[in-house]
């Protein structure tokens, strides 16, 4: 018999944050796998709001190309608002 | 511990000019604690043994239920009941974070259920023996989720990053485990002369098991020092040993038990207890399959397994039926 499909799981606490990967389980769909993540995930009030994705539907960075990907970042200090000098007597700022 | 004796498949460690530029390269990264993620290139036998280390680990985790599923029904009262209930899935959860952090590195799910149910992949000696009394129940969380916190701890920071953040969660849940243990040995500790007697047999049972848990001595183990390098493991068996011992004997005197080892004793130099040698002839018959409760508990899995079939399968059927009905209404639609 063919494996039930793979999902991952995304919770969102009561604290207000973004929805974050917690980890993957599996479950023949949806509304399963959002069981599951409830069962599995949110024992202990981790959770008021659970996203599953099919993990066959991530698309993600491959690791090899690290450095080309991220490169254009590196040379670019100037977005960091420490990269200006401020004066002592300006305050506020 | 959860994960015994796992097989590097090396022979001897290598220094690093004898690594490949590719092995170096991850070596250092590893010497530089930086994390390894799935799709990272890796050593073909880092991810062999990451797959045994952490199957091995959840099997341990599925099959250490069945030791306290024996008591669900028998708890001496429905707050006891409700609480090992809750101890108990937390075990499954636990597996099943380890089996997900597994599959990352390209192992399915059905692999290694089958590698448990064929005898190929092991679990932990300590769950083939067993609760024979109401006090076992303490004395394992007790002792052994209290072993299972010291050596999951230090996992929390070892070098792939799904086992790690995997450990994170477990460890989060296991210091409920362990104290629901030791109320449960206090409670009959303070209690009448037969319920002290009662947790007396339980430690006297539990604790060499408890000791060998830790996994074998090991000084010269080439698995080991390998494992070491790889940081999949970062302290060894006997330091380990040694750490529950020195944290565990304490309480136990704070109980009124004795711990059943006439060599026990505080070393003043050291700063650590001395203890006797465990019964190694015993641990080794038990990892081969020959302990007081290994064929049943193998049995117990692979019967859940079996019996399970129909619903996986009805499981799949529905859902096939449920997207079959959703993809006709839509067509309907447009
Ligand atoms: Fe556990
Ligand atoms: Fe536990």
């Amino acid at each position: 018999m063919k494996e039930w499909p793979l999902w991952e799981i995304f919770i969102r606490s009561q604290h207000g944050l973004a929805h974050k990967h917690v980890g993957s389980l599996h479950a023949v769909d949806a509304e399963m796998a959002i069981e599951n993540a409830r069962d599995v995930y949110t024992r202990r009030n981790e959770g008021v709001s659970i996203w599953v994705v099919p993990s066959a539907e991530v698309v993600a960075s491959s690791p090899g190309e690290k450095a080309p990907l991220y490169d254009p970042a590196r040379s670019k200090v100037y977005r960091h608002p420490t990269f200006f000098p401020m004066p002592d007597e300006i305050k506020g700022m | 511990m959860y994960a015994q004796n796992v097989d590097t498949g090396v022979t001897r460690l290598r220094s690093k000019d004898e690594l490949s530029d590719a092995e170096r390269e991850f070596q250092d990264r590893i010497d530089n604690d930086i994390r390894i993620e799935p799709k990272d290139w890796m050593p073909e036998g880092y991810r062999k043994t990451l797959i045994r280390q952490i199957s091995q680990h959840a099997h341990s985790e599925i099959v250490g239920q069945l030791p306290e599923g024996n008591w669900l029904t028998r708890a001496p009262s429905l707050k006891r009941k409700l609480i090992l209930l809750a101890k108990v899935q937390d075990e499954a959860g636990h597996g099943l974070y380890l089996y997900s952090a597994a599959e990352t590195l390209g192992v399915s799910r059905d692999e290694m259920q089958d590698a448990l149910h064929t005898g190929k992949a092991k679990y932990s000696s300590i769950f083939n023996y067993p609760t024979l009394t109401w006090a076992d129940i303490g004395a394992i969380g007790w002792l052994v989720d209290g072993s299972a916190i010291i050596n999951q701890v230090p996992i929390c920071r070892c070098s792939f990053g799904p086992y790690a953040r995997a450990m994170v969660r477990v460890c989060k849940e296991e210091s409920f485990h362990q104290r629901q243990g030791f109320d449960i040995m206090m409670t009959l500790a303070q209690g009448t002369p037969e319920q002290k007697q009662m947790a007396q047999d339980s430690l006297n049972r539990w604790w060499w098991p408890s000791i060998m848990m830790h996994g074998p001595r090991d000084e010269d183990s080439v698995n080991s020092a390998q494992s070491m390098e790889w940081k999949i493991k970062l302290f060894t068996n006997d330091e380990l040993r040694q750490k529950f011992i020195d944290q565990t004997v304490p309480q136990a005197e704070y109980l009124g038990l004795t711990i059943p080892d006439p060599d026990l004793k505080w070393n003043e130099e050291t700063g650590h207890y001395d203890y006797g040698e465990p019964n190694w002839d015993e641990f080794w018959q038990v990892l081969k399959g020959h302990g007081p409760c290994n064929r049943e508990r193998l049995q117990a899995r692979v019967d859940a397994h079996e019996n399970g079939a129909w619903v996986r399968e009805a499981a799949v059927a529905y859902a096939d039926k449920q997207a079959a009905k959703r993809s006709t209404a839509v067509s309907q639609v447009a």
